[in-house]
């Protein structure tokens, strides 16, 4: 081993606490970019690859009855390369031990067994025999949910009528990888579940023997889809085509997607940042170590070796730290990465899920935390190498505070010479003091910004769930309704206040801008589920015009007072042209509130209603929900309690959960940070404070001396922090946020509380330990060793 | 011992323990008036520089004992230690040891304000003839010139006695003997006891005494009967 690999060794072994600190802070901006990046790509692979060998459809066309000799006309629409007919239903299943009966979907599967389009992945058992009407295919999720296997029995009403099926197979499939209740955003597998049987017998229960209520299209690759749209809606039209649609309105298509861009954005955003703060830390503590070790440097050009070897030298220990912390990034990252991926699994309903590395993270980690380590080193290696091997070797001439040194000479009257001190050498080192206090200011930012994310996701649900809608119970009816049959509902004991509610599904069109949902009728003085302005104040619903939620409004490009068309896919489909009449926070999904009956004059079908928010008596809850089951018009009940907690659930464990990873991290990126900030100061000043304990200054005011320019630096990072937290915890809110929910931030004041509290810990931490180290200081070999 | 600035007793110094013990002081008996200059002579690890580490309170002894002025120095507690070498003691060293963001003046004050009876910092800065200079930093300052400030603050709390390590070590002959001559101006106007430490053999003739070192102990101690002034020194 040559002298050079040794001295590395040694120096590194010398070193080790601070080069812990450094490869600790690289580690955790790498582990960062490599574990979200690699989620992305393991979702957007596996969502792709599942998506293929299943043949999802390209378009759905729902249709309110057309007969079986449509299909050779819809076949034969330019660009369509396979058609495939089905029927489907909505079902309620009975599970023994729940009072409200869970609500699931029925699909036919096709008569020949093998579906070209839709194929669904059996997991158990075996597919039904066509021969067996009561056969069923069960999706995966609901039946572990509730202890279902293949062989049990499953009581269900498809259709009014109430049969005894026979679980015979589990399944899963690309349609439903991410299944939530009606009317609900977040999946909860125990109540919400998919039904695959026969087609004759779906035919049979839903009364479409010699047809069909829904048409798959794949496309072929050249295929104009607007314009096959067009084609396919004019052909059904006459059946009640509801209006087709491409695989990128599909529900569960678009939460996938929706939460894969989340994803992508928060990868874009939060990972780089930690990356830049962790790669700017890394340039200035290199750059600051390497000048320490002039001596060194300039005793090794004395001996002959040339400026190439050295720097070569000093590169291999900057790498060192900086590829270890890296690595370390990578396997954490790759760790991280694959806990994350369970919790999404527990959502996303993927027959597998592999975590996929994706290189361009990993390269881009080690790239710039080498390229910052090995600039900070080379820059001040440049300056040593100006230098003759004597210059370098000599004791550097005491620095010159001579200029800055006047700065404040009035201000510097008022204090004793430690202070001074203090003083001087902050003011003297603007650029290098400023890069300490930007630092520690950035750990504060990430911390703060994170902390403020976590009110943020709270403040969020506690908005949704209390001050949007206090209901405790939601209704919805097979279809519309009767106003005046609510009135049953709203007289039984128990049920304190029943409010009537349409959904209709729509079209809203601003210009080029599309967005398939509904628009929701409710009274005006709505007072269960409710648009809300910025202020948590409600608006009142209009006859004359839409309100639109902020998300929706963004999504469409539209402002209150523009006017928007909505095209109504119920009922006499109507299209409607209305103004914006105002603009709702929401917080959750895409809604467009009208009046109720504005919406009912519309459609020409006044007094009609789609269900009902309930408050009740919640001692009765269990007794209401059981009633409710037995009622023929009810298709389903939710109990907001259940949807808040499985919204919770999704916030805390699956996609939301890595705000508490990047929280641990913002907290080592700070701990690292003034850690070094602590060490380094220390270090340049080691003789300094040698000689003023010889002076016969206590250890106390010597430690005054090193930790009061900490101290100063920490105070003025606070608020620079602040400001940059805030900054940032918009940028991460804005990644987290997706169509599907809008978390919203205001200025989080306890959060940089907090936030200022982990930096004085951290800064209190450090310093206790510099000052161990100083007070156990050699005085002589400090007086000694000349700088 | 009255008269005594110090006195040591089978003073010994070890470093490290077993095979790799390094025995700096052998036991060392001495006794230093007051008020004198004395040299401490001899080659690189020989000792004297432990010695005047041990008597400036720096470091321990291993064993023996050390006074100064009848109060046990080698049983001092590190607080105790911090009040002596606040309260009596004044350090020039080799490499003077400046605060380089303190001026001239403030370096000096740096001192006074925790002494007990200082001299003004100015009055210092005089005596050691850097009036002219007294608001540079030390940047600013020539090597002889920067030891004068160090020999200033050293001697600006008036304390009893000066502990010198090499303080010509890192001057050129000419500028080593203006700041010897301030510190045997110090000695002659206040009355302080002067230790120094050198490798400079001429510089014995300026002191009241001198002893030589070797191997950890005092080979043999010179009292000498006429003194150099500074000025007739060379080296």
């Amino acid at each position: 081993m040559s002298p050079l690999t040794h001295k590395l060794l040694r120096d590194l072994w010398r070193m080790k606490g601070q080069a812990i600190a450094i490869g600790l802070v690289i580690a955790m901006g790498v582990m960062l970019q490599v574990m979200m990046s690699g989620l992305v790509t393991t979702l957007e692979s596996t969502r792709d690859a599942y998506y293929d060998r299943y043949r999802l459809t390209d378009v759905f066309a729902p249709v309110a009855r057309a007969p079986s000799h449509m299909m050779p006309p819809l076949s034969e629409i330019n660009g369509v390369a396979r058609v495939q007919s089905r029927v489907v239903g909505a079902a309620l299943v009975d599970i023994p031990d729940r009072a409200a009966p869970v609500q699931a979907r029925a699909v036919s599967l096709p008569e020949n067994g093998t579906a070209a389009l839709n194929a669904t992945f059996l997991s158990a058992g075996r597919m039904p025999d066509p021969a067996r009407p009561d056969e069923i295919l069960l999706v995966e999720g609901f039946a572990k949910a509730h202890g279902l296997a293949p062989g049990d029995t499953l009581l269900a009403t498809l259709n009014g009528t109430r049969r005894a099926l026979q679980v015979v197979g589990l399944a899963q499939s690309p349609e439903f990888l991410y299944i939530a209740a009606p009317g609900e955003m977040v999946p909860d597998d125990s109540r919400f579940g998919v039904i695959w049987m026969g087609r004759d017998a779906m035919a049979a229960l839903f009364d479409m023997g010699g047809a069909f209520n829904e048409a798959l299209f794949a496309l072929t690759r050249a295929a104009d889809k607007q314009v096959v749209l067009a084609e396919i809606d004019r052909i059904l039209d006459p059946w009640g085509g509801r209006g087709a649609y491409g695989i990128e309105d599909q529900y569960s298509n678009q939460f996938v997607t929706e939460e894969i861009n989340g994803l992508r954005s928060t990868a874009n955003t939060v990972p780089p940042l930690f990356l830049a703060v962790a790669a700017f830390l890394l340039y200035i503590v290199i750059g600051r170590m390497v000048q320490s070790e002039r001596e060194e440097i300039g005793l090794l050009k004395a001996f002959g070796y040339s400026n190439a070897e050295v720097g070569a030298h000093y590169l291999k220990l900057v790498l060192v730290i900086a590829a270890g912390g890296a690595i370390l990034g990578c396997l954490l990252g790759i760790a991280g990465g694959r806990a994350m991926v369970q919790l999404y699994l527990q959502y996303f309903k993927f027959p597998f899920l592999l975590f996929r590395l994706d290189p361009a993270s990993f390269a881009i980690g080690v790239t710039a935390s080498i390229l910052a380590a090995s600039g900070g080193g080379l820059l001040v290696l440049r300056r040593v190498f100006a230098l003759t091997p004597a210059d370098a070797m000599h004791p550097p001439a005491p620095a010159d505070y001579s200029r800055s040194g006047r700065i404040g000479q009035s201000i510097a009257r008022l204090l004793d010479q430690p202070s001074r001190m203090v003083l001087r050498r902050i003011t003297r080192q603007p650029l290098r003091m400023g890069g300490a206090m930007i630092g520690i200011a950035c750990g504060m930012a990430l911390s703060g910004s994170m902390l403020s994310t976590f009110i943020a996701f709270e403040d969020t649900l506690d908005t949704t769930f209390t001050v949007v809608d206090r209901s405790d119970l939601t209704i919805s009816f097979a279809g519309p309704i009767e106003r005046g049959a609510l009135h049953e509902i709203a007289t039984r004991d128990g049920v304190w206040q029943a409010e009537p509610v349409r959904f209709v599904p729509a079209i809203l069109r601003n210009g080029r801008h599309t967005h398939r949902g509904s628009i929701q009728g409710q009274p005006t003085d709505a007072r269960l589920s409710r648009a809300i302005d910025s202020d948590k104040q409600a608006i009142p619903m209009r006859e004359d015009g839409l309100i639109l939620s902020t998300t929706l409004a963004a999504k469409l490009d539209i402002r209150a007072g523009d006017r928007i068309t909505v095209e109504v896919r119920d009922g006499r489909r109507p299209t409607l042209e209305l103004p914006v009449a105002a603009i709702a926070d929401s917080f959750f999904g895409t809604p467009a509130f009208i009046e109720l009956d504005a919406l009912n004059r519309a459609l020409k079908e006044p007094g009609r209603v789609t269900g009902a928010y309930l408050r009740i008596d919640p001692g009765k809850r269990d007794e209401i929900t059981e009633w409710l089951k037995g009622l023929p018009m009810v298709a389903g009940v939710t109990i907001k309690a259940e949807a808040e907690s499985a919204f919770r659930k999704v916030m805390n464990e699956g996609a939301g959960s890595s705000r508490y990873v990047m929280g641990v991290l913002a907290f080592v990126i700070t701990y690292g940070i003034v850690y070094n900030a602590a060490r380094i100061a220390h270090a340049e000043r080691a003789r300094d404070l040698a000689s003023l304990r010889v002076l016969g200054f206590s250890k106390g005011e010597t430690a005054f001396v090193l930790l009061g320019e900490l101290a100063v630096i920490t105070l003025v990072a606070l608020p620079i922090g602040t400001l940059l937290g805030h900054g940032l915890s918009q940028l991460i809110m804005a990644a987290y946020s997706t169509d599907i929910y809008t978390i919203t931030l205001g200025f989080e004041p306890s959060a940089y509380g907090n936030a200022a509290l982990v930096v004085l810990s951290a800064a209190l931490i450090s310093g206790l330990l510099v000052k161990r180290d100083l007070d156990r200081a050699d005085l002589i070999s400090a007086l000694k060793t000349r700088e | 011992m009255t008269d005594a600035a110090f006195s040591t007793s089978g003073l010994t110094k070890t470093y490290g323990t077993g095979d790799a013990a390094v025995h700096a002081l052998r036991g060392v008996d001495l006794e230093i008036p007051e008020s004198e200059v004395v040299v401490l002579l001899g080659p690189s690890g020989s000792g004297k520089s432990t010695l005047l580490n041990i008597l400036g309170g720096l470091d321990r002894a291993s064993t023996g004992q050390a006074h100064y002025k009848g109060r046990e120095i080698t049983a001092m507690t590190d607080r105790q230690l911090t009040r002596y070498r606040r309260a009596h003691v004044g350090f020039v060293f080799q490499f003077y040891n400046l605060m380089p963001s303190l001026t001239a003046r403030e370096n000096v004050e740096l001192v006074t304000e925790i002494a007990t009876d200082p001299m003004a910092a100015e009055e210092a800065l005089h005596l050691v003839g850097l009036t002219e200079r007294i608001d540079h930093f030390p940047a600013q300052l020539s090597g002889g010139e920067q030891q004068r400030v160090a020999i200033a603050r050293a001697v600006a709390k008036q304390p009893q006695v000066l502990f010198c390590d090499e303080p010509t070590g890192a001057l050129d002959s000419a500028t080593g003997r203006a700041v010897l001559k301030v510190l045997t101006d110090v000695n002659a106007k206040l009355g302080t006891t002067v230790l120094i430490v050198t490798h400079a053999a001429a510089t014995a003739d300026l002191a009241h005494r001198v002893l030589h070192f070797a191997d950890g102990r005092i080979r043999d101690t010179i009292t000498n009967t006429t003194r150099k002034s500074a000025a007739e020194i060379h080296w």
